[in-house]
């Protein structure tokens, strides 16, 4: 479980986030929501340390992130996995290279041992065959399941996906998001993903925490969010037609059963 | 305001270089990373090395036979003239002006696309230094092939001019073999040699630095390219002044 308490940030005096506080879950899909530019980004990038807030709390399962010296923080990277938004997969290696990069850098396992764990990482998300493929050779949603297969090689305790869907298309986003939702029950792991995808709001929401303007608006789970009456949620949740008739469809069915 | 942000600028310069100077995660991934740089920082250079080389000392040759005709001159002045060019200034400091455009840009493009694509976001996630790990084997491999780069510049240029004792008549083989042997100076070889040492430390730590804080996108890695160009040849000349002046006087 990974707790914020009261985090602030700011960057040349303009407060990006305004004592944002919430609890993401062991075992479940934790959403962070939002428009473009209310600071979902921010939260993430101090989650994870690579922005450091003013003020504030982070507990890695009671373990406060930012009163750690440099060899602790370093043993904790080694628990987290990280998805970002444009996979971030080393150029120079192929995707078997990619996968086995933290087992090589972290393990004493022998190389048998790591082309083992590396090509079942791959198998775990679908990928065998393209193991010695370039980055640059492969399709992006690929390239998001090679990143998923790098992040999950050394059993991570808690892994960050930022915006997983981007630039995809919506068959391969669903996939995407099953994967991840798959891989959090499976090893237990404290996911949390950024995204402002509704497909994965209401696909694996299971706690959704909503940031608007820089502060925690909302939380819930993608049940909650059809009934919810928070007017900014509901305006950026149901923007398009197709999910507020899904809204009305799902409202007046729940009427009828009662 | 120039004065404060150079000073700031050399500030993270020093920070950068203390991080990227601390004991690698794997030494094993750290030699094989070298090797790699080795190869493509070093080896991948020879070609353009030789082509110079030839060219410049067939001309330094020319130029000299042409601006040296007096009776007073002896002959084999010419090739004495083309040997100590190569071995000061040609062999280390031009050739470090030429390789910064190759090498700096190189190193400056490919570490300010791995951070405008968050690669070094995720090796810094993971727990990698990844200051050391990406720039440490660039360092220790540039600075390392260097000397084998400034000898083949010596060689090829030193044939360049031999071949225009073969193919012109403007002086002959014997005098031009005579002139390069003539009164030779080993500590001029030494003092060659430790320059470019220098200032392969400067292209690769410079195009590293400005390469690593990128901020942006293909812009602005374009210009962190142009950037460390620019800074790592002023930064030649500036150390070219000063070493002259500590090892030669």
């Amino acid at each position: 479980m990974i707790e914020v308490k009261n985090l602030t940030k700011s960057f040349d005096g303009n407060t990006i986030l305004h004592d944002v506080s919430a609890t993401f879950y062991t075992g479940k899909t934790n959403l962070i929501i939002g428009q473009s530019g209310s600071g979902k980004t921010v939260l993430m990038k101090s989650i994870v340390g690579l922005v450091t807030p003013e003020k504030g709390e982070i507990l890695y399962d009671g373990r406060d992130f930012l009163k750690m010296n440099a060899s602790q923080v370093k043993d904790l990277r080694k628990e987290i996995g990280m998805l970002f938004q444009g996979s971030a997969l080393f150029d120079s290696e192929t995707v078997l290279g990619n996968v086995m990069f933290p087992l090589t850098m972290f393990t004493d396992m022998t190389r048998g041992e790591i082309l083992d764990r590396a090509r079942f990482c791959l198998e775990r998300v679908n990928l065998q065959g393209a193991e010695k493929k370039f980055p640059s050779e492969i399709s992006g949603g690929m390239q998001k399941r090679v990143a998923i297969a790098r992040a999950i090689a050394l059993n991570p305790k808690y892994l960050f996906c930022d915006e997983p869907n981007s630039g995809l298309d919506p068959r391969t986003s669903i996939l995407i998001d099953e994967l991840l939702h798959d891989i959090t029950h499976e090893y237990g792991i404290t996911t949390i993903i950024n995204t402002h995808d509704m497909n994965s709001v209401l696909g694996i929401g299971e706690n959704i925490i909503f940031i608007n303007k820089g502060y925690r608006e909302w939380v819930g789970d993608k049940e909650r969010i059809f009934t919810t009456t928070n007017e900014a949620l509901n305006d950026f949740v149901f923007a398009t037609r197709l999910f507020q008739k899904v809204k009305h469809y799902i409202v007046s069915e729940s009427h009828k059963e009662k | 305001m120039i004065i404060q942000s150079s000073l700031s600028q050399l500030g993270s310069y020093c920070l950068f270089i203390a991080k990227a100077f601390s004991i690698p995660d794997k030494w094993k991934v750290f030699f094989k990373r070298t090797v790699q740089e080795v190869s493509k920082l070093g080896v991948d250079s020879i070609p353009l090395v030789i082509v110079i080389s030839v060219f410049i000392g067939a001309v330094c040759t020319i130029q000299m036979k042409l601006n040296t005709s007096n009776p007073l001159m002896p002959a084999y002045s010419v090739g004495l003239a083309t040997r100590d060019i190569v071995l000061l200034e040609f062999s280390n400091s031009i050739l470090c002006l030429i390789l910064a455009g190759k090498v700096g840009s190189n190193i400056a493009s490919e570490i300010g696309t791995m951070r405008v694509t968050e690669q070094i976001d995720a090796l810094d996630i993971m727990g990698v230094n990844s200051v050391n790990y990406l720039v440490l084997p660039k360092i220790v491999a540039f600075v390392g092939f260097m000397p084998v780069l400034s000898v083949f510049c010596i060689g090829t240029s030193i044939l360049g001019g031999y071949l225009v004792t073969i193919f012109t008549d403007l002086i002959s083989t014997a005098r031009y073999t005579y002139g390069i042997q003539a009164f030779f100076n080993e500590w001029y070889v030494w003092y060659g040699l430790i320059k470019s040492l220098v200032f392969a430390y400067i292209i690769a730590s410079v195009a590293s630095f400005f390469g690593y804080y990128v901020k942006g996108g293909a812009l602005q890695v374009g210009k962190a390219s142009t950037n460390a160009v620019v800074s790592s040849s002023i930064l030649i000349l500036l150390f070219d002044v000063i070493l002259t002046k500590l090892l030669l006087q």
